[in-house]
């Protein structure tokens, strides 16, 4: 019995690097997968005529022959696993379809607006990183009190909803200050406010963690080790100490940019900036449907990418990941 | 037993607050939340109106206070759906025969591919805004993070000795189930909850605030946020005050939650 439950916690892992690697990319491919059957048959659920869930709902007031080109893109007179087969195959080439709100192919919206949403979430990621960072080690070298400030700054700065945080600082640094513009556009200058707001709500969530695995480390004995040969304590925190916490929030990091992407779509609509978030939230109010399965997709194909790097990131910088035990 | 500290007792008292606010806003604001005024449109926060009028000149501070039921409910209904989701998942996964287990593991696997919101935006999409369908879309995108943390804990109670026992005692599988392993999840549960329904409330006024959820003029906070929002760089009372209460409300269950687990921890 107790085997039984001790093998099934360690589920379908295992072996070397390779094989572990391989496993790992085939579980990828399956989510992948996954995802886009589940986005086929969510479509077909929504009641009423697939070509004019399509083309916008019922409100859309499709023409008959919109419809009738809408049925012949989508081959929606065909049986449905001939549907399925064939819609895979075009996602596989990296065909969304057309969307009817910006008559233009999915795909190339999608080109056309990941670039900038991409800049926005790795500064931010890098800009969260730092905050969490320097919160971590400052609380950590600064005693009690400063700690419980440290923990209350991260549980506010976790609780603030993007779209509050926006629109203060919009009211802060354009409205009161004039320094930074409330419009985002394409410009540099346009691009702090965004980074910021996204920026300090991760780095909340960083900084628990990491403060939490930093004070671990610090108590370990390999810091006292280090303490004893001599090491200065600032020496000990940053040669040792953050290494160690690092690795934690390495993991996150990958989830970080799940959530840096979900909150695009709030930042991107408050300061009016293009990119795909924007893009999806057009396209969920128009009910844009292959708009919004083909960017809901790429973001889920991208997401999965990099969280798997991290996970690949994870087992070189911790060996005891790669040992048979805990592999 | 020792003296509650002001972190545990301010998120009480804010919660508090709200909750009374949820169950008795005449007690608090006698107004009417969707009373228009429109010679009093657009007023600063002032003796009359403490936190200002909005742009049919409907008293800000009442709406609030109105709006705590609207946007509480649909946070905990949200947390619930998803802990229900969640629970099934997990309990599935944790107990259920092991092909059962890797299916449900594998489907949440495949829910985790659509990050933070847009799971729920896919939702919205399909199915339609409104309240109902934002909330049940909220409840959806936060199911797959309760069914993993439930899977995991019904894995560690059940390789325990007392299931163990219970098992070797020939008792069956649901007395099992009800009589001793949901009893040790439920604590874990229980905090999981609170520290939830703050994330809830977040996202269902985001959703609000992006035109899917609740509309305006409802006096809920998210859709007060939305119609704020033309207005922001004139009337900033608008959007700062509603957007206030959801952040004091998530914080306080957070906080809440928090001080719920090191007490589970600690006992």
């Amino acid at each position: 019995m107790t085997i039984v439950a001790a093998s099934r916690v360690s589920p379908r892992r295992g072996g070397t690097g390779v094989r572990w690697l391989i496993g790992r990319l085939g579980g990828l491919l399956f989510v992948l997968w996954a995802a886009a059957t589940l986005t086929f048959f969510a479509l077909r659920l929504i009641p009423g005529d697939p070509a004019e869930a399509l083309l916008g709902g019922p409100g859309s007031q499709a023409s008959d022959e919109a419809l009738a080109a809408a049925r012949e893109e989508y081959g929606l007179n065909q049986p449905l696993w001939m549907q399925y087969l064939a819609q895979m195959g075009r996602y596989l080439l990296l065909d969304f379809g057309t969307s009817y709100s910006l008559r233009e192919p999915v795909s190339s919206v999608i080109a056309e607006q990941f670039p900038g949403t991409l800049l926005l979430a790795s500064l931010a990621l890098a800009l969260a990183w730092v905050l969490a960072i320097t919160v971590a080690v400052w609380s950590a070298r600064s005693g009690r009190i400063a700690g419980a400030l440290g923990s209350a700054l991260e549980v506010v700065a976790v609780a603030l909803p993007h779209f509050w945080l926006a629109t203060s600082l919009v009211l802060l640094f354009s409205t009161t200050l004039g320094w930074l513009p409330p419009i985002s556009g394409r410009s540099p200058s346009g691009l702090v406010l965004p980074v910021i707001t996204l920026a300090i709500p991760l780095a909340g969530f960083l900084g628990q963690v990491m403060r939490e695995s930093l004070l671990n480390a610090l108590s370990s004995p390999f810091a006292q080790s280090a303490r004893t040969r001599g090491e200065t304590a600032t020496g000990v925190i940053w040669r040792h100490g953050l290494r160690h916490a690092a690795l934690p929030a390495i993991g996150l990091s990958g989830w970080a940019f799940g959530t840096l992407v979900s909150g695009a779509v709030v930042v991107e609509t408050v300061f009016a900036r293009p990119g795909l978030g924007r893009t999806l939230l057009s396209a969920v109010q128009a009910r844009d449907i292959p708009l919004v399965t083909g960017t809901v997709l790429v973001v889920a194909l991208a997401y999965s990418l990099v969280t798997t790097l991290t996970d690949v990131l994870d087992r070189i910088a911790d060996p005891r990941l790669r040992t048979e035990a805990n592999a | 037993m020792k003296r509650p500290s002001v972190v545990e007792t301010a998120p009480v008292v804010v919660l508090a607050f709200f909750v009374v606010s949820a169950v008795a806003p005449n007690l608090i604001a006698p107004g009417d939340p969707l009373a228009i005024d429109p010679l009093a449109s657009f007023q600063a926060p002032s003796a009359g109106h403490p936190l200002g009028t909005d742009e049919s000149g409907r008293d800000i501070l009442t709406r609030i206070v109105h709006g705590a039921a609207p946007s509480l409910l649909i946070g905990v209904l949200a947390t619930a759906i998803g802990v229900g989701l969640g629970l099934v998942l997990g309990i599935v996964g944790g107990l259920g025969p092991r092909w059962l287990d890797t299916t449900s593991t594998r489907f949440v696997e495949v829910l985790f591919a659509f990050p933070g919101l847009l799971l729920a935006l896919l939702f919205i999409a399909i199915a339609g805004p409104g309240p109902v369908t934002s909330t049940i879309a909220v409840g959806l995108a936060t199911a797959p993070g309760y069914a993993r943390l439930v899977r995991s804990q019904v894995l560690s109670v059940r390789r325990s000795g007392y299931v163990e026992a219970a098992l070797v005692l020939g008792h069956g599988w649901w007395r099992r189930l009800l009589r001793h392993i949901l009893p040790n999840v439920t604590a874990t549960l229980f905090v999981l909850v609170t520290l939830g329904v703050g994330q809830s409330i977040v996202w269902a006024s985001s959703l609000s605030y992006l035109g899917l959820g609740v509309s305006p003029p409802a006096a809920e906070w998210g859709a007060m946020l939305n119609s704020g929002r033309t207005y922001v760089a004139s009337f900033w009372w608008m959007t700062f005050f509603p957007g206030l209460a959801i952040v004091l409300s998530a914080a306080a269950t957070t906080l809440l939650g928090r001080s719920l687990q090191s007490r589970v921890r600690s006992s």
